[in-house]
């Protein structure tokens, strides 16, 4: 019997790899609070794990100063900017509030995919030491 | 790995903190100094954010942390104060005061050290996350 570990594992890794890029994004919204002009951005966590496992047609990239095609996509799903609910003076649109309870309940979500993926992993160990 | 970048951020950010809590506690600190001269009277200083060049990190511009681009003086006027006691007095007896504002630069303080807070706090959570990552499966 043939086993595949992307098929037992099935969206999971690319659900943490997407909760950990979108962490960063929240990261970059909050470490820029204080930067006028700086424009809060965020992952459509729903559009990409629907896009999840299709090929993406990109250029290669064969030099360092190459710049993305992707570069303001993730996984071809375009970043999306917040619309703030007050704007501020200074053309910043982070809403710290907003962006610290995302930022926890993305974190919550890391965990939870994560513990999945342990699960699954012992399960994995224990079918095949058969006790 | 993503969140090894969010150290960087936060930590971009919590430097340019506390740069701005520097720079406060230097105008708080010359608020009340005085000069014989208007050009030697303290000017508030303020430093400037601006986010990082795009794509510093090799994952595309949508992750950026903070820099301080520099830090300028503020172009409020100076006050010129009466005081012949004064040995910082002119020869009219007049004395240049530092424009610092002191409610400006306690309202600094104060968000400097909550941002800073809350990046300390987006560093802390992402050590949970990475460390139970590096326990998976376990």
């Amino acid at each position: 019997m043939p086993i595949s570990l992307d098929s037992l594992l099935g969206p999971m890794p690319e659900a943490l790899n997407l909760r950990a890029r979108r962490n960063e994004l929240l990261a970059s919204n909050i470490a820029n609070a204080d930067t006028p002009n700086y424009k809060a951005r965020d992952i459509d966590f729903r559009a990409v794990m629907r896009n999840a496992g299709d090929e993406q047609l990109r250029l290669a990239s064969t030099q360092s100063g190459h710049i993305s095609t992707s570069a303001d996509t993730y996984a071809g799903i375009p970043l999306k900017y917040r619309v703030p609910a007050q704007p501020s003076m200074d053309g910043n649109t982070v809403d710290m509030q907003q962006e610290q309870a995302e930022f926890s309940s993305n974190s919550v979500m890391y965990q939870t995919t994560l513990e999945f993926l342990g699960r699954k992993f012992s399960g994995i160990k224990s079918t095949l030491r058969g006790e | 790995m993503s969140l090894f970048k969010v150290f960087d951020i936060a930590g971009s950010a919590m430097s340019a903190q506390n740069t701005r809590l520097n720079t406060t506690a230097s105008n708080l600190a010359n608020a009340e100094t005085v000069s014989s001269t208007e050009e030697g009277a303290y000017r508030a200083r303020q430093p400037v954010f601006a986010a990082m060049m795009k794509g510093l990190y090799g994952t595309g511009p949508e992750s950026v942390g903070v820099q301080v681009r520099g830090v300028v003086e503020s172009d409020a006027p100076v006050q010129m104060r009466y005081a012949p006691d004064n040995p910082m007095a002119n020869e009219d007896g007049y004395v240049y005061q530092s424009n610092v504002n002191m409610v400006d630069e306690m309202v600094n303080m104060i968000s400097a050290s909550r941002s800073y807070q809350n990046n300390v706090e987006v560093i802390n959570t992402s050590k949970q996350l990475l460390l139970a990552t590096l326990r998976m499966g376990e």
